[in-house]
């Protein structure tokens, strides 16, 4: 079972890469010196894959996720995302981001919330309304569209939040966090959503998190990272299936891979003393 | 219903103790009145009474502390008497036919208010604009923050004839815009700061998201930071509406203006008409207050318009 696995990974990336990171910097001139945020990433994403990002506070996760988005500017490497540069791909709307705040606009409702974007990429009224039911559904807030922010569980507004990062057909989702605020039961039932939505649309998806449980049951491909300076010290490939019920948490193969990823923590953590 | 009682209480605290202060203000002219009417007072000289504290005079002669309450020009006229002199200055005029008298404090209201409103508008636009370019202009920020906090520090009182005397100077008639331009220097700080503040309010989070869209700089103004600056907009503008009405009350005080409240409230102080100064004073208060309870009204129709909880 874990060949086959293998094997449909080995497919997925000898098409080419959607992002694709090689001798990645980032560094931070700040008061107190230069803060090496990013050093040395080499990474290889393919279409349609899962990939998260794990890893304490300042390892670069989240700034890795800036890179490719576009919001910050690596200071040397190579980055190219759909093989373009990361602004020529933001441009060409490559990519939603989600981030760890819904950042919902209070005044707006949640249609006219998943309408923003399409109302400042210029999408006409009729094609915004079809691709605003469209996500919604997709998100299953179907009869919450006309309901205000504040209306909505702190997980709704959250799935409002990825319905907007969709609603312009990017063919990457990166998502920061998304569910860190949120209590584990909700966040259980928004991660067995994910992959559904993730099946469904088969979309490339980045995603930073904080819990070993969330990276593994996500992701068909793990990536460990470690902090001062940032950088990646191990790359799991999950021979996990695609189709993931809950309690797949509780097989062997699912705690080996958490094994890993704890491991690789571990190691990365020995710097700081 | 619950909020009434504790509300009632305190105007009647203040109303209370208003009246317990008119007795020790007012007893030296009830003296002086009861004197003069042949009436026997202790002590009989009003150079002798001024040698002595009220309170002994109040004690010596309790007859005449009542007399306090109905002088024609009392030191400090009762809420009654200011009451009545409102009411002789503005719906008795009105319901005798002349609210435009000269001596109606509608009148004189409406002349204030036109001035407040002109600078309310005057001052609100430059506050926004001032704001905008400080939001987005790192070196106006820099070199017009300052200025602003500087404007501020300077009486008015002191600024007030010299902006009259330049616009006479410059060719401008009449007192209407000198007035509305004191007025807009007072009212257009609080919209400064408050807009500033507001246009600011969006976090990083929220104008990276816009970036996430290539959004312009244009739709982040109008989609993001103008939406989100409302609130701190509205605060500011029922500031910034009692600020201009003070400043067109100052604008009309030291500079010989004959018509206006502020005009009233020196023309009182000038004629010894105590009555005529508080009828104008709560005209003014009064006029205050209905128009920041306008603005308040305006802030809760559009922020619920706009789906946000006020």
């Amino acid at each position: 079972m874990q060949d086959v696995a293998e094997a449909s990974v080995l497919d997925q990336s000898s098409t080419s890469p959607v992002i694709s990171a090689q001798g990645l910097d980032l560094t931070f001139e700040t008061n107190d010196g230069p803060v090496h945020a990013l050093s040395g990433v080499d990474l290889e994403i393919g279409k349609g894959e899962f990939v998260s990002f794990i890893g304490p506070s300042g390892c670069g996760k989240t700034t890795f996720l800036r890179c490719v988005a576009a919001l910050e500017t690596p200071t040397g490497g190579t980055l190219t995302v759909n093989g373009m540069t990361p602004d020529a791909a933001r441009k060409a709307r490559a990519y939603g981001y989600v981030f760890q705040a819904a950042g919902l606009y209070p005044w707006r409702t949640i249609e006219k919330n998943i309408a923003l974007p399409l109302e400042i990429m210029g999408y006409s009224k009729a094609e915004q309304d079809v691709r605003i039911a469209q996500v919604l559904e997709l998100v299953e807030l179907s009869n919450f569209g006309k309901k205000y922010p504040w209306q909505l569980s702190g997980g709704m507004q959250q799935r409002a939040s990825i319905a907007r990062a969709l609603a312009f057909d990017a063919d990457i989702l990166l998502m920061d966090e998304p569910f860190g605020a949120l209590d584990e039961i909700v966040r259980d039932h928004l991660n067995e959503q994910l992959l559904e939505l993730w099946a469904r649309t088969e979309k490339t998806i980045g995603f930073v998190t904080h819990s070993i449980p969330e990276a593994v049951y996500l992701s068909t491909k793990i990536v460990v990272m470690s902090p001062r300076p940032g950088r990646i010290t191990d790359i799991i490939e999950s021979p996990l299936p695609k189709e993931r019920p809950l309690d797949i948490r509780d097989t062997p193969e699912f705690l080996q891979i958490a094994h890993r990823v704890r491991e690789g923590l571990r190691a990365g953590h020995a710097y700081d003393d | 219903m619950r909020n009434v009682v504790p509300i009632l209480a305190v105007l009647g605290a203040i109303v209370a103790l208003w009246y317990a202060v008119v007795a020790p203000m007012n007893i030296r002219g009830a003296l002086d009145m009861a004197e003069r009417s042949g009436a026997e007072v202790v002590p009989a000289e009003s150079r002798a009474r001024f040698e002595q504290s009220v309170w002994r005079l109040m004690v010596n002669n309790p007859d005449y502390i009542a007399a306090g309450y109905s002088l024609d020009r009392p030191r400090l006229p009762t809420p009654q008497q200011v009451g009545q002199e409102l009411w002789k200055t503005t719906g008795e005029m009105a319901l005798k036919g002349r609210p435009m008298s000269k001596r109606s404090l509608i009148y004189h209201g409406w002349i204030t208010l036109q001035s407040t409103l002109w600078g309310f508008v005057l001052g609100t636009v430059l506050g926004m604009a001032g704001a905008i370019a400080i939001v987005y202009s790192r070196v106006v920020d820099m070199s017009l923050m300052p200025w602003a906090i500087i404007s501020q520090t300077v009486p008015i009182v002191a600024l007030a004839p010299m902006i009259i005397v330049l616009s006479s100077q410059v060719g401008i008639e009449g007192r209407g815009v000198p007035k509305a331009i004191i007025s807009a220097y007072l009212c257009y700080f609080p919209v400064l700061v408050g807009m500033v503040k507001g246009l600011r309010s969006p976090g990083v989070a929220q104008l990276d998201l816009l970036k996430t869209y290539s959004a312009s700089g244009v739709q982040a103004f109008l989609k993001l930071r103008l939406p989100a600056s409302m609130p701190y907009l509205f605060t500011s503008l029922k500031i910034g509406i009692a600020a201009a009405l003070v400043g067109t009350i100052v604008g009309e005080l030291p500079t010989g203006a004959i018509s206006g409240l502020g005009a009233r409230i020196l023309i009182g102080d000038q004629f010894g008409t105590p009555l005529a100064i508080w009828a104008a004073l709560f005209a003014a208060a009064i006029l205050a207050g209905v128009l920041v309870t306008l603005l308040d009204v305006l802030q809760r129709l559009t922020l619920r318009r706009m789906g946000m909880q006020a």
